[in-house]
């Protein structure tokens, strides 16, 4: 009941700023542009299946190293003395308060062919690299992006993690890969089924990133729907676009949400 | 009955360069119940983890049926805890949680399943096994700690005050039933708490602790009626304590008059502290008494009466069935069995 109370604000906010917009995109999806109810919209996405393919492979992937390094990150952290940790977290939201258009150009900067790794490569007489406008470039920027987004809820939950619940296990006979994977790993699974959601849906909708770092060879459904509103001037289709990429984002939030709240409902 | 399982041998303990356990020896006996009993900080905790391996100690070592344990890991160790606050796994149901142990050494699955079984029955949780662990009282989870230890058939429980977070009546009971499986499946216990009355009821061997050092060890009995010094008397039940003047052998001065006593060895006109317990002062008419005293406040405490009565130069608490108004004269005698002697420790009370 009282939660609702709370819930009130956050309804009303949510009306004008998501469910508004959200009918406004369902509105250009089905009509051409004369304003008349079609399915041709829909009919045409089909022809960026492909985009949408590459545009989950590259998320997937983004998902799962930011995971690995993220946990690692977060596991480091939350062994470190107090006064360690809180200048860890600072490092780690530092550049989070940098644009990330500017933060992405940055790292476009140091990628380039005459950028600061090659330059360096250069003086040690090391022939230059291919980084920019490569898949490795875009995963970069998306790992460089959001891994923070990864490691805070991972960190959260690991730092909840009852010293006491470890040396229970430890005093029934487990050791240190036994603690990690029966008592750690779980009890730290809703910070990593938030992080993977806070991860995946913003790698997947991205478009600065590929744009900067991809430079054009590396096309995602965030690029199409960009130069559908940008260029081509097509918003019934791009509508169309969004509408289905909401949908898989909608999937990805039910299923590790889903997940996330039964783990939570064994902890609580 | 005989054997030593565990030897603390000279253990040394320091945390931030403050002494915490200082020269420790203890010999805990095959399938006694043995308790650290002293006020909170003590060392007690820190004790039983030095046992358990969760603190290595800075000089001594921990022997364990003979063998020198001091570098092995806690996981490698023969001894179950149950720790303060229970420390069950939150994401495993009962079940599980007690199969913890088990699944860890590559237990067969059904001897698992049937091992389970028979101890839920021992710790009174039939049926419980599917429950998660939130959902159980406090007696409850209680109960899950002690059956997910013990189902391990550890030779050694190590036992950290479990039943501080639980009401008086169940405690009590919980007290009888641990007595119960310690004794029905033969396990050494070693119990901390800071509870007198349960360690005395409970143990075979109390060993009573202040500041990290052993103050006495010794059989409920005699620890109660033969305390070591002013600090168990007071500690253990309740005593009034005095500073009298050992005369010579079996004879003591306290309280402006002397009494035969049934110590001796403590030298002529020596300082020493008098330990009487409250139940051990006999009332008498006035003029019959050894010490006269005037009582100031009588309470009534469902078998006895509790008086406090004041003489020339010291408050009495007097344990008796026999009741006295307040502001009445009377005669305390106390036979030479009754008085305590005990070396002068600096900073005793009165
Ligand atoms: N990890 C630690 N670091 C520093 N001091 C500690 C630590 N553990 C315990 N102590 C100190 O050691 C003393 C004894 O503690 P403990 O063994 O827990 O006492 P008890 O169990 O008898 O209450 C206390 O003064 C406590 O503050
Ligand atoms: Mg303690």
């Amino acid at each position: 009941m009282k939660s609702r109370v709370i819930a009130v604000p956050y309804v009303i906010w949510s009306g004008i700023f998501i469910i508004v917009p959200t009918l406004f995109v369902g509105y250009f999806a089905f009509t051409d542009s004369n304003g008349t109810f079609t399915f041709e919209n829909i009919s045409k996405i089909g022809k960026y299946a492909n985009v949408f393919g590459r545009s989950i492979v590259y998320a997937a992937v983004a998902t799962v190293l930011c995971l690995i390094f993220g946990y690692l990150l977060a596991y480091f952290m939350a062994h470190l003395k107090e006064h360690q940790k809180s200048l860890c977290l600072v490092l780690l939201m530092l550049p989070m308060w940098i644009n990330l258009v500017l933060r992405t150009q940055a790292l476009q900067n140091i990628l380039m062919d005459n950028g600061v790794i090659n330059r360096l490569l250069g003086l040690l007489n090391i022939p230059s690299l291919k980084l920019l406008d490569t898949s490795f470039s875009v995963v970069l920027g998306l790992i460089y992006n959001y891994l923070p987004f990864m490691v805070l809820p991972i960190f959260t939950s690991l730092e909840k993690l009852d010293n006491k619940v470890i040396e229970a296990a430890q005093d029934l006979g487990a050791n240190s890969v036994n603690v990690f994977t029966k008592i750690t790993l779980p009890l730290s699974m809703p910070g990593v089924y938030s992080g993977i959601i806070m991860v995946f849906i913003p790698c997947l909708s991205t478009f600065v990133i590929s744009e900067k770092l991809g430079g054009g060879k590396v096309y995602l459904i965030g690029n199409v729907i960009n130069d559908m509103f940008n260029q081509n001037y097509n918003f019934n289709v791009g509508a169309a676009i969004s509408l289905v990429m909401m949908l898989i984002m909608i999937i990805t939030l039910v299923v590790f949400g889903f997940l996330d709240d039964e783990t939570k409902e064994g902890i609580l | 009955m005989d054997k030593v399982i565990i030897r603390l041998q000279n253990i040394h303990i320091e945390f931030d360069d403050e002494t915490i356990i200082e020269n420790l020896n203890l010999d805990i006996k095959d399938k006694e119940f043995v308790t650290l009993l002293g006020p909170s900080g003590c060392g007690k905790t820190t004790t039983l983890r030095t046992i358990a391996g969760f603190v290595t100690p800075d000089r001594g070592d921990i022997i364990f049926d003979g063998v020198r344990i001091n570098d092995l890991p806690p996981h490698k160790r023969q001894v179950n805890t149950i720790f303060q606050k229970y420390a069950l796994f939150p994401h495993l149901n009962v079940y599980d949680n007690i199969a913890f142990g088990l699944r860890i050494n590559k237990t067969p699955k059904e001897e698992i399943n049937k091992k389970i079984h028979e101890i839920l029955d021992i710790v009174n949780l039939k049926g419980y096994h599917k429950r998660s662990v939130d959902s159980l009282s406090g007696g409850q989870q209680q109960r899950v700690a002690i059956a997910r230890a013990l189902v391990n058939n550890p030779r050694v429980l190590l036992l950290d005050e479990p039943l501080g977070a639980l009401d008086l009546k169940l405690r009590k009971d919980m007290q009888i039933e641990l007595k119960r499986i310690q004794k029905q499946m033969g396990i050494t216990f070693v119990y901390v708490t800071h509870d007198q009355e349960e360690a005395l009821t409970m143990s075979d061997t109390v060993v009573v602790m202040k500041n990290g050092l052993i103050q006495q060890i010794g059989k409920p009995k005699d620890i109660y009626d033969e305390p070591a010094n002013a600090f168990v008397a007071d500690f253990i039940g309740e005593s009034n304590i005095l500073s009298g003047t050992m005369i010579r052998d079996f004879l003591v001065n306290f309280d402006d008059a002397e009494f035969v006593c049934v110590d001796k060895g403590f030298g002529e006109n020596t300082p020493v502290d008098v330990v009487v317990r409250p139940e051990d002062i006999a009332i008498c008419d006035p003029d019959k008494g050894a010490i006269k005293a005037v009582v100031k406040i009588v309470t009534f405490k469902g078998v006895h009466y509790e008086m406090i009565a004041q003489s020339k130069n010291y408050s009495w608490k007097i344990h008796s069935t026999q009741y006295q108004p307040e502001g009445s004269q009377i005669g305390m005698n106390i036979i030479p069995e009754y008085i305590h002697i005990m070396k002068k420790e600096a900073g005793t009370a009165n």
